[in-house]
């Protein structure tokens, strides 16, 4: 079994981020997967598509479903990240006023993306774009 | 605490859910910063909000939040309704404002998450 689902997010689409989350939601608990897990998997999913509609042009969430896990890859174009280590750190944030008045913006996301999955790597590059790939085990 | 106390206490109505679907809750949790409530390792809780928007909906439903309460009288959106009803979220408003529904709620016995 090896399932792959795509989804597109534009940068600004609050209405849409969140589609992906939910639809992988779906597949986990068709899966039955324990919804503890479930919670920690979306919730991870759900920060990066706040992520890229906050900060990036556009980009992709693409969740490969496997034996034991699932593997999450998060690609846009957009800023980057100049610094990882201080973007990592809990309240460190760059969102704008309209971002933080949507219930956002607190400086949590990737440091709860770290927290609820169990293999997370940030690729950036300043001006290009950010590639997240995180991974989270079923058991 | 039932949702049907819940009703009752802070004089809610409800916009969402079925009311014969009365279920019991522990705890409740106060925020209008979804960055915070997605930290919650707990689920099954009551949110009071002032935040009444469609990430609010997506928030609840990636935390396994089954119930919402929108305080100072803010009004649920069309598009939330209609996201919350597929997720099976129960959306309620109430005219209090955030303290005095948590107030009341805690002091009825929905405890604190922390």
């Amino acid at each position: 079994m090896a399932l792959e689902l795509v989804f597109q997010i534009e940068g600004g689409d609050f209405s849409n981020a969140g589609k992906a989350s939910s639809q992988i939601k779906k597949v986990l608990k068709q899966l039955n997967i324990d919804t503890r897990i479930i919670k920690r998997v979306v919730v991870a999913v759900y920060e990066a598509e706040v992520n890229v509609a906050a900060h990036a042009h556009r980009g992709q969430v693409k969740a490969l479903f496997g034996e034991t896990e699932v593997e999450v890859v998060v690609t846009d174009q957009g800023p980057g990240i100049e610094n990882i280590e201080q973007a990592m750190q809990p309240g460190y944030s760059t969102a704008s006023k309209e971002v933080r008045e949507m219930g956002f913006g607190a400086g949590m996301g990737l440091s709860n993306i770290a927290k609820n999955t169990d293999n997370l790597h940030i690729e950036s590059e300043v001006g290009k774009g950010t590639i997240l790939t995180f991974r989270c085990n079923y058991s | 605490m039932k949702i049907s106390e819940i009703i009752k206490y802070t004089e809610a109505s409800v916009v969402t859910g079925n009311p014969e679907n009365d279920k019991d809750l522990e705890k409740g949790f106060s925020s209008d910063l979804m960055s915070d409530v997605l930290t919650l390792d707990e689920e099954n809780i009551l949110l009071i909000t002032g935040l009444s928007n469609l990430q609010l909906v997506r928030t609840a439903e990636m935390a396994d939040i089954q119930a919402v309460l929108l305080a100072r009288g803010k009004q649920a959106s069309p598009e939330m309704i209609e996201l919350a009803n597929e997720n099976n979220l129960i959306i309620l408003e109430t005219p209090f404002s955030i303290y005095k529904a948590s107030g009341i709620l805690y002091s009825n016995g929905l405890k604190e998450v922390y």
